[in-house]
């Protein structure tokens, strides 16, 4: 049974929180471990700030929206925006590298979600925005299937 | 919850503790007073005490680098303690444990830096 979760927000910092902990609260059904949750709360957090910070370049007019959707032990979340999308995704994956030095960006946002998700896709068309997509396969649920 | 910060100073280091979580909503002003402290006082080295911290991302790798750049080239030396596993796995992630030391806790911290705590 398909369990499905959408929200849709204003793309300014103050929901980044709000985001993550949204996303947190609607996984804990599956009974997830701390670490779970906590690399669940970090890659949202991630995605979010990408879409406010790049995809929107802070212009609060935007809307984040996150597709969340729990399939027995697979939770899958499409994080979106329709902001300006980014022109090169393979240079953006890369360890280390920002667009934004100056605002003291790390680089490590896709690297963190490819560490701690299953799946990471990302889709971006210029001017039309950027899609990410996490997937990760709960680890007690996996044993229950099995 | 927001981030709360706790600036204390012992000689020549600066103590920095961080409670609640680190995103980027929060990094910004964390950065602001961060800077302000580092360049009205004569300040060497910097300890980050993260005990209390319960949440980071990759925005917190962002600050916490750009001061260790400052406090570096300031001949000074980053240390960071009471780290939860979560946050370390960021550190790990990112080398940043490659040019910021980590301790157990804060008292060792200030010993290594000569301080008696």
């Amino acid at each position: 049974m398909k369990n499905e979760m959408h929200i849709q927000f204003s793309a300014l910092s103050e929901n980044e929180s709000f985001a993550r902990v949204t996303v947190a609260a609607f996984i804990t059904q599956l009974d997830p471990t701390m670490d779970e949750l906590t690399e669940i709360k970090t890659v949202v957090s991630e995605a979010v700030t990408n879409a406010i910070i790049h995809g929107y370049d802070g212009y609060p007019g935007g809307l984040v929206h996150i597709d969340c959707e729990i399939v027995e032990g697979t939770v899958s979340i499409s994080i979106w925006d329709e902001g300006m999308g980014i022109e090169n995704v393979d240079e953006a994956k890369q360890p280390l590298y920002t667009s934004k030095p100056e605002l003291e960006r790390s680089g490590m946002g896709f690297t963190i979600m490819e560490n701690f998700m299953d799946e990471v896709d990302i889709t971006s068309i210029p001017d039309k925005g950027t899609t990410v997509r996490l997937v990760k396969h709960l680890k007690k649920s996996k044993t229950l299937c099995n | 919850m927001s981030l709360s910060v706790h600036f204390e100073t012992k000689q020549h280091v600066l103590l920095v503790r961080l409670s609640g979580e680190l995103d980027h909503h929060e990094a910004e002003n964390l950065r602001n007073d961060w800077q302000d402290i580092l360049s009205k006082q004569n300040l060497k080295h910097v300890i980050l005490n993260l005990e209390a911290l319960s949440f980071m991302d990759s925005s917190g790798l962002g600050v916490i680098l750009g001061r260790y750049k400052e406090v570096k080239q300031q001949g000074g030396e980053m240390v960071v303690c009471s780290i939860s596993p979560a946050v370390q796995r960021l550190f790990e992630m990112s080398g940043l444990f490659k040019i910021i030391r980590l301790e157990e806790n804060e008292a060792f911290a200030l010993e290594t830096l000569g301080v008696a705590s």
